[in-house]
């Protein structure tokens, strides 16, 4: 059983605040992925829960126990660096086995932990070279597999296959599922990729400057964001926003359409996602601006009262630029947000 | 032969620089090697070569001056006090200097650097002014005359480069492979002795063999400090001050060797000392 809580953490490096209040509680077993910008905090998290940072304020719980006074060999938990951080003086089968031998197992049971993660990592055949004869994606997986080798209760991983190629990645990334539900382990695993939180993640955290904004499933991210930011960083390419003026009634104007929202007072912001607008007779009037074909899809960035718009449509349509559309939202996937919170709106 | 006529043009420019280089490079070698080439030539000559003249540039390979050495009064004793009190030096100031070392490539605290400063600055202090009071408090302890209290001067001496050597060979070993290590089961010694020692062990042996070799060298201290545990240095000192000339060059000759055979061996880390990366 390792849950982890993370408790009113804050971190200050000096007079700059890099993460504010944290809270958040990652199940057991669960595979919790924090995804955010490049300097929104993820690394700091993850070294703060791991030990090698000391939070500012807050506690760090994990298995009901309180750790944020013990040093990281007494957590158990294993981490992947960000920049891998192999042993230079070490082989890759000394480095993966580095940690058990630590632990003092058997030489037997070393090395059969080591070749099954080496195997695993695809780097079995790299077991007697140095890190200095390792390409950078070889030596990532050294770093995995030598995590993985401990078999811990917690696994942090700092971006693990950034360094990989995109055939590489998403095996790899199948693998590490599976191990991981396999062994049950509870996993925080960090990445800016958001196909990559998408498809490994039980939940993912969105980070933003040094705020979680939303955790939640992978399609409740996708479908409810939580937050003005979160729609804007999720989905590629992203939600849609249009100033909606308030008619009363839950009845709101945008882009010259009346259309039944939330009652609230003040101004809303419309929310709708590219892929949740057809072609229809009644909707918002759209200028076509750009064409892009997908292939499959049809991109098209239109302008709708005055606002960049995109579209994913059918790749069967012919359009040119210039064209008037008609879009209609789809009703169940509109979305509000309140531009003075930046949240959403129900 | 094409390449060699795309290739003129860009030589040709950069000539002149090449020469001022190659000029500079062969003066500071002549300037260093020729007075130890004449040392060693004059060591290796019979006592009527040295006084004679015009020199001869060419070595008799005359061992006449280095066998009165072997046989001279007090030399061994003078050349195990050396030994000894280099050894403890490169002890004491690699003891004391690592770990400062570590401290100022790894903590962030107030004061680091003139922290830093101050320990170029003691090698700006004259060793004479402190001769006297230091010859007074070596009296009074019972320090003076021995081996031990030679070598804590030496230390003074020697740590300092002890410190930025070490200072700059932990800098180069990166954080995260400690923390990795901690993360592995390490605690903070252990990931010392299994991780960072490992890595920066020739660095530290070179740090030390420098240390012996300041040690080794010094002779103000020694002269004034000791009387019968004369090392080396002092001892060649007080008794050839009226020797005749082949015994002079064949004592510096004893002395210097030692000295550049260490200091070539860690050439490479002398760089460290004051930043440059060596790898
Ligand atoms: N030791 C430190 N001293 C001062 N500021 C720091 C320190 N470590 C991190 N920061 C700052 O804290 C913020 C968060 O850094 P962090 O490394 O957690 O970002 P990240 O989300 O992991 O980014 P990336 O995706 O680029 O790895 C950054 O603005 C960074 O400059
Ligand atoms: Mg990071």
């Amino acid at each position: 059983m390792a849950e982890i809580q993370i408790k009113n953490v804050a971190k200050a490096f000096g007079s700059y605040t890099a993460l504010h209040d944290i809270n958040l509680t990652i199940a057991d077993q669960e595979f919790m992925v924090l995804l955010g910008a490049s300097g929104c905090g993820k690394t700091t998290l993850l070294r703060i829960v791991a030990g090698l940072e000391t939070a500012t304020t807050g506690e760090v719980w994990i298995g009901g126990r309180r750790v944020d006074h013990l040093p990281p060999k007494d957590r158990g938990i294993a981490m992947v660096f960000q920049n891998y951080a192999v042993f230079p003086h070490l082989t890759v089968f000394e480095n993966i086995g580095f940690g058990l031998r630590m632990k003092k197992l058997p030489e037997a049971e070393v090395k059969r932990r080591v070749e099954r993660t080496a195997t695993l990592m695809h780097i079995e055949q790299l077991l007697g070279r140095y890190s200095g004869e390792l390409s950078g994606g070889q030596r990532q997986r050294v770093a995995v597999a030598r995590a993985l080798a401990m078999e811990p209760d917690v696994i942090l991983m700092d971006e693990p296959l950034s360094n990989l190629d995109a055939l590489l990645r998403l095996e790899m990334r199948a693998e590490l599922k599976g191990v991981l539900a396999e062994s049950k382990t509870t996993a925080i695993y960090v990445t800016h990729d958001q196909v990559e939180a998408m498809s490994l993640a039980d939940r993912i955290s969105v980070m933003h400057q040094g705020r979680i904004v939303q955790a939640d499933k992978p399609v409740a991210i996708y479908r409810n964001p939580a937050a003005e930011f979160v729609a804007g960083f999720i989905g590629n390419p992203p939600m849609n926003f249009l100033p909606a003026d308030p008619r009363g009634d839950g009845k709101w104007m945008v882009a010259g359409q009346v259309i039944d929202g939330p009652t609230h007072s003040g101004a809303l912001k419309f929310a709708i996602r590219p892929e949740d607008v057809k072609l229809g007779d009644h909707g918002l009037p759209a200028t076509v601006r750009l064409v892009e074909p997908l292939g499959a899809h049809l991109l098209v960035t239109c302008d709708v009262g005055g606002t960049l718009f995109r579209a994913v449509l059918d790749s069967d349509l012919s359009l040119k630029l210039g064209d008037t559309l008609t879009l209609t939202p789809q009703g169940d996937r509109q979305r509000w947000f309140d531009p003075a919170t930046t949240l959403a709106v129900a | 032969m094409t390449p060699v006529t795309t290739a003129a043009p860009r030589a040709a420019t950069k000539a002149p620089a090449r020469r001022v280089y190659a000029a500079s490079v062969l003066l500071l070698s002549v300037w260093v090697l020729g007075p130890i080439y004449l040392l060693f030539v004059n060591t290796l000559s019979s006592p009527e070569a040295v006084n004679s003249f015009p020199k001869s540039f060419i070595p008799q390979f005359d061992l006449g001056s280095l066998a009165f050495f072997a046989k001279f009064d007090g030399m061994l004793a003078a050349l195990g006090n050396s030994v000894i009190v280099a050894a403890m030096t490169m002890v004491m100031s690699i003891a004391i200097g690592a770990p400062a070392g570590y401290a100022l490539s790894r903590f962030e605290f107030r004061g680091k650097e003139l922290f830093r400063l101050l320990i170029l600055l003691t090698r700006a202090f004259p060793l004479p002014l402190l001769a006297l009071p230091l010859a007074v408090l070596f009296i009074r302890t019972g320090l003076d005359d021995t081996t031990f209290g030679l070598a804590l001067v030496h230390t003074t001496l020697a740590i300092p480069f002890a410190v930025l050597i070490t200072f700059s060979l932990f800098s180069g070993i990166p954080i995260e492979l400690e923390e990795a290590a901690w993360t592995l089961g390490c605690t903070r010694l252990t990931a010392f002795t299994k991780v960072v020692l490992p890595l920066i062990l020739p660095g530290i042996t070179a740090s030390a063999i420098f240390a012996f070799v300041i040690s080794w060298n010094e002779v103000f201290a020694a002269a004034v400090l000791t009387i019968e545990n004369r090392t080396l240095t002092a001892f060649l000192l007080q008794k050839l001050g009226d020797a005749p000339i082949h015994l002079k060059f064949a004592g510096g000759f004893i002395l210097v060797t030692p000295a550049l055979i260490f200091i070539f061996a860690v050439r490479k880390y002398l760089f460290a000392m004051w930043g440059i990366a060596n790898r």
